[in-house]
């Protein structure tokens, strides 16, 4: 079977995203996460099977399956803007670290035409099958987002161990790898607990770069669409100047450092 | 040249009081120059027309009202009070005698007229009665065009009530010579012609209404001047007594003679720009490239050593100013169509120069932080880019387009170039382009492009469609068959390119008409000598004496007439879901949904009215219950059941605006039936007709004169603006809808296209927000798109200015090929605004 055949589950293609990654983006969301943070903006990218959420009053399917073709020719569309931007395609979502066979065609298919790749990810996965992924990957932006590794387990149902060791192999692969660090109420928002995170990207080597991305509640509605309870239920959203701070100390790392991606 | 795109130069002081100055009160209309045309009229009745209007321009230059308002650096206002307007009888009047109490209190740009005024209109208004261009026009028109007109498929309107205007005259050639260099240049002409020449006559009399009117406007500029100098005689600030005693001097010598220095040439311009809109009440008079001409007058001054950096940028700031200065009333309902006060004075920056190098320049970045500093609706600002064009200069136009006021548009040299080519322009004219108006290219100075010359809404053939032609039991269109005969789409679709055909055969023969009234009945010769080649043939603008002629109506309603061509032919003939009876009962019946509020009084109250006549008696109860059926629609429920279902299937045939190929590729088909028929037809000044493709705003109360359309569109609101996918039905974010707008043809419609967009501020936040926006423009532009403007607000931004216009006063958006205040707008088109698709982006 030509590799451009292999299918795998998606939930979203989002065009013009300009916050993840470098240039104009398109995102590949994959459907299916081992992980469980409790802020999750994209809930229905969680589970792995196909489901119903109510959105904008209509029932909507989440979970198209699809093959690496198909992906590529929305993909295409929007080239000239890549082109023009030093952008390309991220894959997210949910977790592409779960689908290696559908997300690495998808990568290798993208280079193959001369599109730029990076990927979000959280990191969860066996490094040898994250290594077939280095080979077509130009940017890769991985989540650490907790140093501790049991208050990582409450809040994201897994713990930080195997994710902080391939950050570190990652990085030694030479990839060009950026830190973000998802800045939760009660979770992460205290100067040690960012600084902590900060200097440890700063150890890993050739990491340059470290984005704070301030809660956000966007995912909201999408729990309510899919009759979750939403754990963050009535937290505003953080605003700059709970966020400043926390800049200050991760910048005393050396790194260069952002709010937002 | 990095300081100015880096930093810029900060406002000066001056620029925040003059603005204030000019918007403290409503805007008056003044009736000086319509008394003194009248008095010269009387007096000339013997004279030829041509000459008879350089009388006119004289006389009423020698004795309209002049005034220098405080703390002004650049002088010259047309009326007593800022933001004044006076009238052109010589075009319309009928509509302003009609509306004389009434104009004030319009929703759409009201004017305040004083009870004397009024009194002196009354008395000027009778002697023009038959005498106008317009009257001459409707003259000339076939009966079957009167009946397309009086049933809106299309509106000359622009043209028909007033002057032309829309044109870029050359402002250099005045800046280096003067006016004395052209009656100099005429006269030489004078002597070369002999008297057996066949058009001795004709240009023996221009030549001697140039010569007029250029000392008219030498004149003028000395009456200025004088007041200059008096006015320093009692003035106590010794600053401002300097500044009146600079400007007596400036006019003294401009624009008489040659500009000196970046100051009288900045005078210089002012005078032209604002001379040529007392001429005549055209709007669109473009300054044009003026980053280039004005350029090496800086140089110099620069290079002297006199003049700074803040100096130039503060001249430049007055004259942005200056431009909001003048006005212009509109009758009502075309004042819905251009509305917010503008007189779309399109002023550029950047491109090619005419050897095909780049021209960006100092000024070129100053002309930007001028729209940056005074932050108004004029000049209509517009930048060109190429492939070569500088990043520095896209990302501080970013800069500008990120404050919020609609400000610049962008025009892409790749596609405009060659698009002029074909229609005649040489190359070097063709790379030496600039924007008329809204969106209009034209080569300045040797244009006579006629670019506005009516509204053409391609909804409304296809209503004919589904009636055979008919309106009200009246032949509008031409008989293409009872529809539900069709067999297929394509017999369809070719009952609708009929009706279209035959639609634009009357639209060609409006506008000639008119075309001809204007030649005949308002030749301008003070216009025409600033644009070759008049002087050398010897006649008018009017009547052909450009080099180049166009005349340039504008189609819109492309997105309603893809999704409408297509639903059909996917649900009735492809999928066969629905068949063509029922979709027309649909329509008729507007999908069950009743009339928007606005339209079922107006219908109620013309039932009223005609029931009354008829003798009968009604209640106001009963009234109430009229509008009520209006409002709700006569459908029952079984029957709004059904409409409720194909408004479904409608939802769900792929929309024009998501970059679906297919659908793309047929409203490119679907552009060509308009914009492929009207350049067959030639006008009579020897030129060609080109299309456009954009509505301005009249894509709002030309949609509320439009029945429910079958893209699921309903009766009376407004259709798609531009070339852009309607309102909403774009859910693929900016690339996607970019990418659709791309794939039309842009270059067979040389007179221009219009694409807005809408983006939140925050899409733009930061350099590197900036430097994707960038990027997002050159990727459109890289694809063939031609035009492109945003609109950087937030929807509850606008929101709150609706309702609370009072702390909005200044709040500037892009309204279709201009900027203009947002609540200076009427309720409608704020809405129309808001509803357009927020083009987002993720976070």
């Amino acid at each position: 079977m030509d590799y451009l055949d292999t299918t795998g589950r998606i939930f979203d293609i989002q065009k013009y995203s300009i916050h993840d990654g470098p240039g104009i983006r398109t995102i590949v969301f994959l459907k299916g996460c081992a992980l469980r943070c409790r802020w999750c903006c994209n809930p229905e990218g969680q589970s792995f099977e196909k489901e119903h959420m109510l959105f904008a009053g209509k029932d909507k399917l989440i979970g198209e399956d699809i093959t690496v073709r198909a992906v590529l020719e929305k993909i295409k569309k929007d080239i000239p803007y890549y082109y023009r931007s030093g952008g390309g395609v991220t894959l997210s979502g949910g977790e592409a670290l779960l689908q290696p066979e559908f997300a690495v065609s998808l990568l290798r298919a993208c280079h193959s035409i001369g599109i730029n790749t990076a990927i979000e990810t959280t990191g969860f996965q066996k490094f040898e099958i994250i290594k077939e992924y280095l080979k077509y990957l130009d940017y890769v932006l991985m989540d650490i987002k907790h140093m501790d590794s049991d208050k990582h387990k409450e809040f994201t149902t897994v713990p930080n161990e195997l994710i902080l060791e391939n950050a570190r192999k990652i990085a030694e692969s030479g990839a060009n790898l950026t830190i973000r660090v998802p800045v939760i109420y009660g979770f992460n928002d205290t100067v040690a607990e960012i600084s902590a995170i900060a200097a440890f990207a700063a150890s890993l080597p050739g990491v340059r770069h470290l984005h704070l991305l301030p809660y956000h509640r966007m995912g909201e509605d999408k729990y309510t669409g899919l009759g979750r309870e939403y754990g963050l239920s009535g937290i505003p959203p953080m605003d700059r100047e709970h966020v400043l701070p926390l800049l200050e100390a991760a910048k005393k790392t050396g790194l260069i450092c952002q709010i937002g991606g | 040249m990095a300081e100015f795109a880096k930093g810029g130069i900060p406002v000066s002081p001056r620029i925040e009081r003059l603005k204030d100055n000019l918007y403290k009160n409503m805007p008056e209309i003044e009736a000086d120059r319509a008394v003194l045309l009248t008095e010269s009229y009387k007096q000339t009745e013997s004279e030829p027309i041509v000459k008879r209007r350089a009388l006119a321009f004289a006389h009423i230059l020698e004795n309209i009202p002049i005034t220098i308002r405080d703390e002004e650096l650049i002088v010259g206002s047309a009326t007593k009070a800022p933001r004044g307007c006076q009238v052109f009888p010589e075009y319309s009047y009928q509509w302003l005698l009609d509306e004389l109490d009434t104009v004030e209190t319009r929703t759409a740009d009201p004017f305040y007229i004083s009870e004397e005024t009024k009194a002196t209109l009354r008395e000027v208004y009778p002697y023009w009665e038959g005498k106008t261009t317009s009257e001459l026009a409707t003259s000339y028109m076939a009966p079957e065009t009167l009946v397309a007109m009086a049933h809106n498929i299309f509106t000359p309107g622009n043209y028909f009530y007033n002057g032309i205007g829309h044109m870029t005259v050359d402002y250099p050639k005045v800046l280096k010579i003067g006016f004395s260099g052209i009656i100099e240049e005429a006269a030489k002409e004078l002597l070369s012609i002999n008297v057996y020449d066949a058009n001795y006559a004709q240009k023996h009399e221009f030549l001697e209404a140039v010569i007029i009117s250029c000392n008219a406007a030498i004149t003028y500029a000395k009456r200025y001047s004088d007041l200059a100098s008096e006015m320093a005689k009692t003035e106590k600030d010794d600053r401002r007594r300097e500044e009146l005693l600079l400007i007596s001097q400036n006019c003294a010598n401009v624009p008489q003679k040659g500009a000196r220095n970046f100051y009288e040439a900045c005078q210089s311009f002012w005078f032209v720009q604002m001379l040529l809109q007392i001429e005549s009440s055209g709007h669109s008079i473009s300054p044009g490239r003026f980053d280039q001409y004005m350029y090496p007058y800086y140089k110099a001054d620069l290079d002297r050593g006199d003049i700074t950096p803040d100096i130039a940028q503060e001249l430049l700031d007055c004259i942005w100013v200056k431009l909001n200065d003048l006005n212009k009333v509109r009758d009502a309902a075309s004042a819905e169509g251009f509305a917010g006060y503008s007189l779309f004075q399109n002023l550029c920056a950047g491109g090619q120069d005419k050897s095909g190098l780049d021209a960006t320049n100092e000024l070129s970045y100053m002309c930007i932080q001028a729209s940056m500093h005074v932050q108004l609706p004029q000049p209509s600002f517009s930048v060109r880019v190429w492939n070569g064009t500088p990043t520095e200069f896209l990302l501080k136009c970013a800069e500008l387009t990120r404050t919020g006021v609609g400000l610049p548009a962008y025009y892409n040299d790749e596609v405009i170039i060659p698009a002029l080519m074909s229609r005649g322009l040489t190359l070097e004219d063709a790379r030496d382009y600039n924007i008329i108006g809204c969106v209009e290219p034209q080569k300045a100075a040797k244009t006579d492009g006629w670019h506005d010359a009516a509204f053409f809404n391609m909804c409304r053939p296809l209503e004919l469609v589904f009636s055979n032609g008919y309106e009200n039991g009246e032949l509008v269109g031409v008989e293409t068959g009872d529809v539900e005969s069709f067999r297929n789409f394509d017999e369809f679709y070719d009952a609708y390119k009929k009706q279209m055909q035959y639609a634009i055969g009357l639209l060609v023969n409006a506008d000639n008409s008119i075309d001809v009234a204007h030649a005949q009945r308002c030749p301008l010769p003070f216009q025409s000598c600033m644009v070759e080649d008049c002087i050398k043939r010897g006649k008018t603008l009017q009547e052909g004496g450009a080099v180049y002629n166009f005349t340039g109506p504008q189609g819109f309603g492309i997105a309603n007439m893809t999704d409408s061509l297509y639903a059909i032919k996917t649900l009735v003939y492809d999928k066969k879901l629905v068949s063509i009876g029922e979709y027309k009962k649909a329509l008729a019946a507007n999908f069950g949904k009743g009339l928007t509020p606005k339209r079922a009084e107006a219908e109620t109250a013309k039932l009223a009215k005609q029931l009354s006549k008829e003798g009968k008696n009604i209640t106001d109860k009963e009234i109430e219950k009229i509008f009520k059926l209006f409002i709700e629609g006569t459908a029952d429920e079984k029957e709004k059941q059904e409409y409720n279902k194909l408004l479904e299937l409608i939802d769900g045939v792929p929309k024009y605006g998501n970059d679906i190929k297919e659908v793309d590729l047929f409203a490119r088909d679907v552009a060509y039936v308009y914009t492929k028929e009207l350049e067959k037809y030639s006008n009579p000044r020897g030129g060609i007709f080109q299309a456009g493709l954009y509505p301005v705003s009249a894509n709002v109360p030309l949609g509320e004169q439009t029945g429910a359309t079958p893209d699921g569109r309903l009766a009376n609101t407004p259709v798609a603006d531009g070339v852009g996918p309607f309102s909403g039905r774009d859910t693929h974010g900016p690339t996607a809808a970019a990418n659709s707008v791309a794939k039309l043809d842009h270059a067979i419609a040389s007179n221009g296209t219009l694409y807005n967009q809408k983006f939140h501020p925050s899409a733009l936040a930061g350099e590197e927000g900036l430097a994707k926006f960038a990027a997002y423009i050159r990727a459109f532009f890289d694809q063939k798109g031609m035009h492109m403007q945003f609109n950087v607000v937030s929807r509850e931004t606008l929101l709150d200015a609706q309702a609370h216009p009072e702390n909005y006063r200044s709040l500037v958006v892009r309204v279709a090929g201009y900027s203009a205040l947002f609540t200076t707008l009427s309720k409608s088109l704020q809405d129309d605004i808001i509803n357009r698709t927020e083009q987002g982006f993720t976070a």
